[in-house]
């Protein structure tokens, strides 16, 4: 393995033979936003937030495919790069219906962060407001196709780390959809080994687990009345 | 097979051949208009007229004058009759005998044709596309052992860097540059595809040449296996092209049982084996590493390159991919010479292009013309101009990739690089012709709408930038739109354009940004005044 050495956003680094442009940014430092890249599986390059400007080549490249070359001058942060990331997460909430206040990934979501972290502060172009289903039939797991932006993190888990292969893509174009085995519902998927890892790869509240979400959020009053009754009736029994 | 076997059935072709010949169109847009009756009835009116021994009815491929099938061609006689019905057989062998047919007959001297450069479609309309034999009367299969026998591989992509051909699919990527990359790529096992994945609306040029040449794309196909050490190669083909793909399975066939296909062809150490594959009808399969994701047997969806299929391509091997047109180029080249080829065209765009003539135009069908033809050429004197006096408007090429050009412009020579500096591309090969009554913001919306639904959804700017932006055009043409929804458009445009993955959404905002190069008033007479404030604009990331 030869060292190379390059220089992403004026800062000279070193890097191994092979090693993609996001694995040496993030090595020296440089956070470069991505949304369908996770850490153990292969890179696809489709979200295009991680797309950097490379000196010498017209064309703005995926940081997470990009493999890092001798001499090589990056850029991750220009104006430009800024704009187009914006207008990308723009794009993504017009697309489906993203409803932060009631998601269940509110707060933990990854594109919620993002739209934080980029200055996307609101969404110009006009919401779509598609009808997408939610499908509750599996035992333990929930898909919400409302909240999907088709990362395929799932698929590619799925895949390439449980080896099950039940999560799938169906469809093209805005009508693509996540498909469990032969577009079965959930519930009846024969390869699902209910191993949950695609519930945690999702980076929005597409996939959840059962029982975390706002409508399942249940009060316990039984614990109250239980204990006002020991306390002033001086019975125990619940 | 040796070179006396192939000359030998040359020789039994031409020997055969018979005083008359009757070429009767038997490609999809002719047979739509029962050229087959045509044929069959004609066959018989030779029958009973008892002119079997002099008079032969050949099925051949597209006589490029398709607005007026079925068409048929009388040799030596020097007739072209069109709109022929299976009732005008009888007095088509009539006038064999001396006297005229009543039937329609078009001058095959006019400039429709008398214009044309035939090297792709040199074959087309004269040889019988079902018959090998007859591909090798004309000379085919030759080039392939020339080069298997007189040329190492190296000197077979010099020729090609030489002759200056450039990839016919669109992009015009020089074709011996190509070759070269995947000859230098370290791999023991390497393919050679054919793209025939043809998509773009109103283009048939390449269904046009697999359907009567088969052979020449074929023969092109193995001497680029030759030449960068395949021995294997896929034709992907769009299943909306039965026919090219029952006469691909036909010329393969064939061309193994004379042993110019399979292996140790020609009685050399070369073995070259082509297999069929057919496209389930996604556009997007014609981007080539969707293509070969597909050819896999995967979900067509593109992966950002580098790597580039030269160096890993198909099943992760050197893959040398080129369209239809280019593979029927390739014989021509090595028969008459890389000089020869270079000789024809414009100094950076050499040889011919096949384009397939559509739209509001008098003649529509398939033209094969010289790179730098001026478009007024092809559409006024070709094409002969809009029908009914009208006056043209503008000439889109390049399909959803390319853009409209307008009549003001008519006389920029067709080039690779003319045409890029007017925003279109070259594409491969679609010409739409547009009249007066055509409204821009139509055609703009048109060819979203395409992309749109066309988008494999693989990444976001082209998923759901394609949405947006025909939702604007959409607004636009409904009248609801102002100047800030414009602003949005041409801001998406640059967007799309510059971050999606592929190139169906890095083109696919192309029609709509030169119609509003060249038209924009249209779309601002459309808009509403602006009600309230200035755009919405970003503030600068919190943080970072």
């Amino acid at each position: 393995m030869a060292a190379k050495t390059l220089t992403i956003d004026g800062k000279q680094i070193t890097a191994e033979e092979g090693e993609t442009i996001l694995q040496a940014a993030t090595e020296a430092g440089i956070k470069i936003p991505t949304l369908c890249h996770l850490e153990g599986v292969y890179d696809i390059g489709a979200c295009r937030l991680c797309l950097v400007e490379v000196t010498g080549t017209p064309k703005l490249l995926p940081a997470c495919t990009l493999k890092v070359a001798e001499g090589m001058e990056v850029s991750t942060d220009t104006e430009r790069l800024r704009k187009y990331r914006r207008m990308t997460l723009e794009l993504l909430f017009a697309e489906r219906n993203h409803v932060c206040a009631v998601c269940v990934a509110n707060g933990h979501c990854e594109l919620q962060t993002l739209a934080y972290s980029q200055g996307m502060e609101h969404v110009r172009y006009e919401y779509t407001f598609p009808k997408w289903n939610v499908d509750n039939t599996h035992r333990l797991f929930g898909m919400d196709h409302n909240r999907c932006i088709l990362c395929t993190r799932c698929v590619r888990v799925c895949w390439h780390i449980e080896g099950a292969g039940t999560k799938n893509v169906s469809g093209r174009g805005g009508k693509s959809k996540i498909i469990t085995d032969l577009n079965q519902e959930w519930g009846d998927s024969e390869s699902c080994t209910e191993c949950g890892k695609c519930v945690m790869s999702c980076p929005t509240g597409a996939l959840f687990q059962k029982g975390s979400t706002v409508g399942e959020s249940e009060r316990d009053r039984n614990k109250l009345e239980f204990i006002v009754n020991a306390r002033e009736k001086k019975q125990w029994n619940a | 097979m040796i070179l006396n076997d192939l000359i030998a059935v040359k020789e039994k072709e031409l020997a055969s051949q018979k005083k008359i010949v009757l070429r009767c169109c038997m490609a999809a847009g002719c047979i739509s208009s029962d050229s087959k009756g045509v044929k069959e009835q004609l066959e018989i009116a030779v029958t009973e007229a008892g002119m079997q021994d002099e008079v032969e009815v050949r099925g051949v491929g597209c006589m490029k004058l398709c607005c007026e099938g079925p068409l048929v061609a009388v040799d030596p006689k020097n007739e072209l009759y069109v709109k022929v019905t299976a009732e005008n057989a009888p007095s088509i062998i009539a006038s064999l005998k001396g006297g005229k047919a009543n039937v329609e007959q078009t001058d095959p001297d006019a400039a429709f044709f008398k214009k044309q450069l035939s090297i792709v479609l040199a074959n087309s309309g004269i040889v019988n596309p079902e018959r090998i034999e007859s591909y090798i009367a004309a000379d085919g299969y030759l080039a392939l052992h020339e080069v298997l026998n007189e040329m190492s591989p190296k000197e077979v992509v010099e020729a090609m860097t030489k002759s200056g051909l450039r990839g016919r699919g669109g992009a015009g990527f020089p074709t011996g540059l190509k070759w070269g990359t995947v000859a230098k790529s370290p791999g023991a096992k390497k393919y050679v595809i054919c793209n025939a994945d043809e998509g773009d609306p109103g283009a048939f040029m390449d269904r046009s040449v697999l359907e009567s040449d088969p052979h020449s794309v074929l023969e092109g196909m193995a001497i680029a296996a030759y030449a960068v050490g395949a021995d294997q190669g896929y034709l992907y083909v769009r299943a909306e092209y039965p026919l090219a793909i029952a006469r691909l399975h036909l010329a393969i066939k064939q061309a193994k049982s004379l042993g110019l296909l399979g292996a140790g062809i020609f009685d050399s150490p070369f073995n070259f084996n082509v297999e069929i594959r057919i496209g389930a009808g996604a556009f997007v399969c014609g981007e080539e590493t969707a293509l070969m994701m597909s050819v896999e047997g995967k979900r067509g969806t593109p992966r950002p390159r580098p790597p580039f299929p030269a160096e890993s391509g198909l099943f992760g091997c050197p893959t040398l991919l080129n369209n239809v047109e280019t593979f029927a180029n390739v014989p021509a080249i090595y028969r008459n010479g890389a000089e020869w080829f270079a000789g024809i065209g414009t100094e950076k765009s050499k040889g011919t292009k096949v384009f397939a003539l559509a739209g509001k135009i008098k003649n529509t069908g398939l033209i094969e013309v010289p790179m730098g033809t001026p478009l007024r050429t092809i559409v006024e004197e070709m094409g002969g101009g809009a029908p009914d006096g009208g006056k043209i408007k503008a000439v889109q090429t390049g399909g959803p990739s390319g853009g409209c050009i307008p009549s003001q412009h008519l006389d920029t020579p067709v080039d690779y690089e003319s045409l890029g500096k007017l925003g279109s591309i070259m594409g491969s090969g679609g010409m739409i012709v547009m009249d007066e009554g055509t409204r821009m913001v139509d055609v703009a919306r048109f060819f979203m709408e395409f992309c749109m639904d066309e988008s494999c959804g693989k990444c976001i700017p082209c998923r759901a930038g394609t949405v947006q932006m025909h939702n604007i055009l959409d607004k636009i043409l409904k009248r609801k739109a102002t100047g800030r929804d414009l602003a949005k458009l041409e801001e998406l445009c640059d967007m799309v354009r510059n971050t999606s993955l592929c190139g169906l959404g890095q083109t696919a905002p192309n029609p709509t940004m030169s119609t509003l190069r060249f038209f924009r008033n249209e779309y601002e007479e459309l808009l509403q005044p602006d009600t309230f404030g200035a755009g919405a604009t970003h503030s600068q990331p919190v943080t970072k």
